[in-house]
């Protein structure tokens, strides 16, 4: 681990010559691409909220009609000095239900491709995850890759570098941290399967459960003609397998790899991610709790109208449709050798208005397809979404 | 522009309008589904159902007391839409003869191996010196409240221990010794302090109550108030391990479990007017399947009114038989020899599938995946029945498997 922080932080001091000023709109950005960070005070008070009417039907059943406030956040902005910034998001999900801090770091701007980071910080692992405003999404639904397979939002206490290097018209950017990382939750949850979110612990914002740092890094390349693409890894060890200095169980890792990209053809936005995880896991539970999962999604937006719309200037109505898949549990039963299912596929259309770049009126349509470990009949999913999301 | 707009609106407004019935999944066919309450329950009886569905499907985690060793994390992963197991979820259990009497080999963690545990906890082995080890695929639970509710008397007028009538089938009851907290009810009739099992493939079980709370237990590690003593792993040396708060479920939440298998309706009939179905139906009982698969039985009076008093259709005598060497696995329960079975119920044994992956699992350890395989394996006092089986036509096994499928 320290032999790749020495190896980046010297191939930062080594390439920093290159540097430029150029466009900088990347997905390391999106925290402080955000419209209150314009703000003229010292502290710049911001956020977004987010709510939507749910109407679904699950092979036949459904619950009817009913309206949910997902996230009411609040951003914090400010330049302690030149160079020198603060930054915190607070999250209220579903009212107050659950309570977070997603966000508190300080940044230390050495150079623009030498930034020190620490605090609660979003770990760097997919796009999604870094960048997972709603106002920003046509859909009100998260991709099942970022929240089932990835834990959007992934925040954690830890620090580490980030920077931008510019060279030949690309846009290089790096993040590198260490943080506490996911915890034993991981597995033997009340999910009944490998589930990553279940590790979300909320001790890990005071300790680690086992002393052993986790990796989290994403290397990207943007260029303004064919737009970013990165990568990410997340390495760690999640189970507590000492207590009182003590070993008691053998180390046990969690693995991600993620590849993003976001592009424009013409009026086309896409933009998707893949990813991957690797699971150590007990060898007598390994059936029920997978050791490999994946997931992916691709979200085409395709904006039909621009301009004055209903008296808004500059407002634009999109379609978009998401296309995603993921795998809770890639193997095969020992018993009978016959594929582990646990997955789900999914079709959604959207058509959203947005009257300013920050606000957005969504109507979205939602099709699921899971079939369980076993592969018994498919279970069909499917209903309509009405959401607003905007910053202020 | 203005115009555009609107009329992408209202066309978008009522193809919505439109297209909801179409967009959102219809409920599939009910004679396809085990799972559902039995019709003209009570709306408090149908919220008590639905309250226990809900336990029935929670998932256990380490943090709400799973193990620290188990088979499965829910009642619902054994028992997947209220249908028959797979083998991910077998259960095993062993024991051994001696001295000529049955040990369970409690004091090596027996009768139930429970070959999963929490993290950094040890797994249970069957002991090496097990005489009898068998694999028990877990059943639907559909009907099991009107099965619970067939009188003692009716399953005792359906033995016949010396076969008195010479067709070469004697069913007896099991007698099982009860557990503290079994409550007889009228119907119940003892025999030298034990009752007549009728759950579990050897009938090992008396009521749904010690069915569940034993499931809770053996199953998943889940203590309850009838039952505060977890499982540890003994053959490691280990008489802790789990460090949830005991009971892990209270009495109020087993008991919204025994209500809700209760109260599951029986499994659905397909195809039951079909001519090879019903030319099927004959030949079943021409050559005296339903000698030990007793097409109906009768309940008795029920708490539960809609229980009371119906004539239902599961196939079964509740009863134990001999079944032959090739299924004997030198395991038993009760009075149970270890050559005998309960004869289990057929009804719903046609959507045994979709509950198992799209491959059926059949007889008591899944050994097989047709019906034809599984007759094959009857031996036993099911012996004449098999041969039987055997002698039909082709023509005639295809209906006779048609009517098993329909059921």
């Amino acid at each position: 681990m320290l032999k790749i922080y020495i190896t980046l932080v010297y191939f930062i001091l080594l390439v920093t010559p290159i540097i430029g000023q150029q466009d900088t709109s990347v997905v390391q950005d999106a925290i402080y691409n955000r419209p209150f960070i314009t703000s003229a005070f010292p502290v710049a008070l911001g956020g977004y909220l987010e709510g939507n009417t749910n109407y679904f039907s699950e092979d036949g059943v459904s619950e009817g009609f009913s309206m949910e406030f997902r996230r009411f956040n609040i951003f914090l902005y400010s330049t302690i000095i030149p160079r020198v910034r603060f930054f915190a998001e607070l999250e209220f999900e579903h009212g107050t239900e659950e309570i977070a801090i997603e966000t508190a770091q300080v940044e230390f701007e050495f150079l623009q491709a030498l930034v020190f980071r620490a605090g609660i910080i979003i770990v760097p692992i997919g796009a999604y995850n870094v960048n997972h405003d709603p106002p920003k999404y046509e859909f009100v639904e998260r991709p099942l890759e970022a929240t089932k397979i990835i834990p959007t939002t992934l925040s954690d206490i830890g620090f580490g570098f980030n920077g931008k290097i510019f060279w030949n018209n690309l846009l290089f950017t790096y993040d590198a941290y260490l943080v506490n990382g996911l915890n034993d939750g991981i597995i033997l949850n009340d999910q009944g399967r490998t589930f990553l979110g279940s590790g979300k612990a909320e001790e890990r914002f005071a300790e680690d459960n086992n002393g052993s740092p986790t990796f989290s890094g994403r290397l990207a390349v943007k260029s303004q003609k064919f737009g970013e693409l990165g990568i990410s890894y997340y390495r760690g060890i999640y189970n507590s397998f000492r207590i009182e200095g003590e070993t008691v169980d053998a180390k046990r890792s969690i693995g991600i790899m993620a590849i993003d990209f976001n592009t424009k053809i013409e009026k086309l936005i896409i933009q998707g991610e893949f990813a991957v995880n690797s699971i150590e896991v007990p060898k007598n539970i390994s059936e029920i709790f997978g050791t490999k999962q994946w997931g992916g999604y691709l979200d085409i937006v395709y904006p039909v109208i621009k301009g004055n719309i209903l008296g808004f200037d500059n407002s634009v109505i999109n379609l978009a449709v998401r296309l995603e898949r993921i795998d809770y549990n890639v193997g095969e039963f020992t018993e009978t050798g016959k594929n582990i299912y646990d997955d789900i596929n999914g079709l959604s259309f959207a058509i959203s208005f947005r009257p300013a770049s920050g606000t957005v009126l969504k109507a979205n349509y939602i099709h699921y397809w899971s079939r369980d470990a076993l592969g018994n009949p498919t279970v069909k999913t499917a209903g309509f979404q009405f959401g607003i999301a905007t910053y202020f | 522009m203005k115009g555009i707009i609107y009329i992408l609106l209202l066309c978008t407004a009522l193809l919505i309008a439109v297209s909801c019935s179409e967009l959102l999944p219809p409920a599939p066919d009910p004679e396809t589904v085990l799972a559902g309450p039995i019709e003209d329950l009570t709306p408090q009886q149908l919220r008590d159902h639905l309250i226990g569905d809900e336990q029935f499907g929670r998932i256990f985690g380490q943090k709400d007391g799973l193990g620290p060793i188990f088979v499965s994390n829910a009642c619902e992963s054994c028992h997947i839409g209220d249908g028959k197991g797979h083998p991910l979820t077998t259960l095993i259990r062993f024991g051994k003869y001696s001295g000529g009497i049955w040990d369970p080999m409690v004091e090596k963690g027996g009768p139930q191996l429970q070959n999963r545990s929490i993290a950094g906890y040890p797994p249970e082995t069957i002991p090496g010196d097990a005489t009898g080890v068998t694999r028990l695929m877990p059943p639907a639970v559909t009907g099991m409240g009107y099965l619970a509710a067939v009188p003692d008397a009716v399953i005792l007028g359906l033995a016949d221990p010396n076969d008195s009538d010479g067709d070469g089938i004697s069913g007896v009851p099991n007698y099982i010794q009860p557990l503290d907290y079994f409550v007889p009810l009228p119907s119940h009739i003892p025999s030298n302090g034990r009752y007549i099992g009728r759950f579990g493939k050897k009938a090992g079980a008396i009521d749904l109550l010690q069915q569940i709370v034993t499931a809770y237990k053996e199953d998943m590690g889940i203590t309850s108030d009838f039952d505060l003593q977890d499982n540890f792993n003994i053959q490691a040396g280990l008489t802790t391990g789990d460090f949830v708060d005991d009971p892990e479920v209270s009495a109020a939440i087993v008991n919204n479990v025994v209500f809700y298998v209760r109260t599951l309706k029986v499994p659905p009939r397909r195809n039951e007017n079909d001519i090879d179905v019903i030319a099927g139906e004959n030949l079943f009982n021409q050559i005296n399947c339903s000698g030990c698969h007793i097409p109906s039985l009768v309940t008795g009076f029920s708490d539960v009114t809609v229980l009371s008093n119906k004539v239902i259709y599961p196939y079964t005598d509740l009863l134990l038989h001999d079944m032959g060497s090739v299924l004997d696995d030198g395991y038993t329960e009760g009075t149970a020899l270890t050559s005998e079975w309960r004869t289990a119920p057929l009804w719903g044994i046609g959507l045994a599938e979709d509950s198992q992956g799209g491959s059926p699992f059949y007889l008591h350890d899944g050994r097989v995946s047709t019906l034809e395989a599984a007759i094959g394996f009857h031996g036993g006092e099911a012996s004449n029945s098999r041969d039987a089986f055997n002698n039909l036509s082709p023509g005639e096994k295809v209906q006779l498997i048609k009517f098993l499928k329909s059921l």
